[in-house]
């Protein structure tokens, strides 16, 4: 094998005898021009629809609460992703335990939080006073009541939200770390620990940093899913973008508008963390070919 | 088999199962400070799972194994073998070096940090003076240019010869091998052989699980032929190639050569 440039392959190609043609692809072209008509239409005929007023759109796109809401949605977003990671770490120790219990009740934690719509699991949290309407500490001696909450004032709509995001997230992070435990091969475990590595020395040090290649992709596009995700949490008023658009839009009742408005908002942060997630796999790819077997 | 006093290393009477299968069936063996001990068998016989048993990859079902009147991974209370505390058990498998079939290098390491890691981790030594220990280890093995290189780039033999240093850096009192050069090309197998001949005859105590005959008549001080969970029999080189006692041996050894 040799690496020519590509005036040196041309060079050689024109040369040869036989040149083979190039393989002509006529309805690619023919299906791009089609898909780029149906989007341009589809485009054109919303933004020209007369029922969209574009004078809102402008007026409110920058607005305050909404600039606010999307500052929520993201802190929501990473705050959740955060506490969900962290959260699914511990399900993924659980499910990989060597103890029974522990295994069972990962087992049950992912099973159950997967089979509860998250719109479900949120209107929970944000109801959360209807259970118990107050937190107490109690003196267990003597019954006396040290200190009393409000469960309203505890659990803010804010607070709730990042409980049902969190607690969703960790049910689905806890399976993408499991699979990135377990595509460590076991020797290494093995190695560690002949060493004399506690568990962990051995999972920070020598686990984890090799899972993270298999962690990393998927959990990107968790975190691209989450911050569309917290939209959900308008049902609670969680304070988020689609919370402050809806606000707006039931005092001016201009829904379609203040829905394109938090569209393209949604479409901003969520371009942005895809580009984040695209030049992070990159890297990855980059570094495994230098570390690879 | 004559009882040493001060033998290093004591495996008495060991039994392991695996569900219904009963791999080691009452295994003793002594080991003598600075000698080599060859391990053969044919395979099934058990004798990994008697390795891992002595650093406690694998737990025991009856039986100890001791290192300086020290047992290993299990104290005896009220008439049976408690195991240890994990953290009591890992400050064991410090003196106990270990060499895998497969290297088992951290790859996300260079070779450096895959010798320095354990010592710093552990605070064996401070940092300068493990680096220090690392590289001369590097020296010993022929490697010192090797030291940044990432363990993918290196060949099996190399990969072999930095996981010795490895275990070597927690300077053990004891090192066990699993077949070091069964996963290697047959060119690469000598550099690795060398290593460890070198290490004998710095009067390293070595246990060394290995199909390389040629190796075992000429390092070791002691072969221990296993088969099917048992000690067939061990002895001088000498002895045990020239004048096996078993048919079962004689049957292995004709196979192997
Ligand atoms: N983790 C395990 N679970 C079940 N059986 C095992 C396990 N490890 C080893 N064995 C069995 O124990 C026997 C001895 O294995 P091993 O110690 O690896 O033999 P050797 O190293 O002499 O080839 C074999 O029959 C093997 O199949
Ligand atoms: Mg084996």
């Amino acid at each position: 094998m040799r690496t020519v440039s590509l005036a040196e392959r041309e060079q050689t190609l024109s040369q040869a005898a036989d040149r083979i043609a190039a393989k002509k692809h006529p309805g690619r072209i023919l299906l791009a021009v089609a898909a780029a008509c149906v989007v341009t239409w589809g485009a054109l005929s919303m933004w020209f629809n007369p029922a969209l007023d574009h004078e809102t759109i402008y007026k409110y796109l920058t607005a305050e609460s909404i600039r606010a809401g999307v500052m929520n949605t993201i802190v929501l977003a990473v705050i959740s992703m955060v506490l969900g990671t962290v959260g699914g770490f511990i399900v993924a120790v659980m499910r990989l335990s060597s103890n029974p219990v522990l295994r069972a009740i990962g087992f049950s934690y992912v099973a159950l939080v997967r089979s509860i719509p998250l719109l479900v699991l949120i209107l929970f949290t944000g109801n959360l006073a209807l259970f118990w309407s107050r937190v107490d500490i109690v003196n267990p001696f003597n019954g006396d009541i040290w200190h009393s909450w409000d469960m309203n004032d505890l659990v803010t709509p804010f607070i709730a939200s990042i409980l049902a995001l969190s607690f969703n997230e960790a049910a689905y992070m806890g399976e993408i770390i499991r699979s990135g435990l377990r595509s460590v091969d076991q020797g290494q475990r093995e190695a560690a620990t002949a060493l004399g590595l506690g568990p962990w020395h051995t999972m920070r040090k020598v686990i984890l940093p090799q899972a993270m290649r298999v962690i990393l992709p998927p959990t990107g596009s968790q975190f691209v899913t989450m911050i569309k995700m917290t939209s959900l949490v308008s049902v609670i008023a969680g304070g988020d973008l689609l919370t402050a658009s809806q606000n707006i839009a039931a005092t001016n009742l201009r829904t379609l508008e203040l829905l394109v408005i938090a569209s393209a908002w949604y479409l901003l942060v969520t371009g942005i963390a895809t580009v984040g997630q695209t030049l992070l796999e990159r890297r990855l790819e980059r570094g495994q070919r230098k570390v690879s077997v | 088999m004559s009882t040493h006093p001060d033998a290093l290393l004591k495996v008495d009477s060991v039994h392991k199962f695996y569900g219904d299968h009963h791999v080691l069936r009452g295994v003793s063996l002594e080991v003598q400070e600075q000698t080599v001990s060859c391990l053969l068998g044919p395979s099934g016989s058990g004798k990994s799972t008697l390795l891992r048993c002595i650093n406690h990859l694998e737990t025991l079902d009856a039986g100890r194994i001791t290192m300086g009147g020290e047992t290993i991974a299990y104290e005896a209370r009220d008439g049976l073998m408690h195991e240890r505390p994990r953290r009591a058990v890992d400050r064991q498998r410090q003196d106990i070096g270990m060499v895998f079939q497969h290297f088992n290098l951290f790859p996300h390491f260079t070779v450096l940090e895959n010798i320095t890691l354990a010592p710093n981790l552990l605070k064996r030594h401070s940092k300068a003076k493990s680096r220090q220990l690392a590289e001369s280890l590097l020296e010993k093995v022929g490697l010192a240019d090797k030291r940044d290189a990432y363990p993918s780039s290196l060949s099996g033999g190399q990969k072999q010869r930095v996981a010795i240093a490895r275990a070597l850096a927690m300077e053990p009192r004891v090192m066990l091998f699993d077949e070091p050069t069964s996963a290697l090309d047959p060119e690469l197998v000598g550099e690795v052989l060398k290593v460890m001949k070198d290490l004998a005859a710095g009067g390293m105590t070595m246990i060394v699980v290995t199909h390389e005959m040629a190796f075992a008549r000429e390092v070791a001080d002691v072969v221990v032929v296993m088969d099917s969970g048992v000690i067939l029999e061990s002895g001088t080189p000498d002895g045990v190639f020239t004048d096996p006692e078993h048919e079962r041996t004689r049957d292995f050894l004709r196979h192997v050569r």
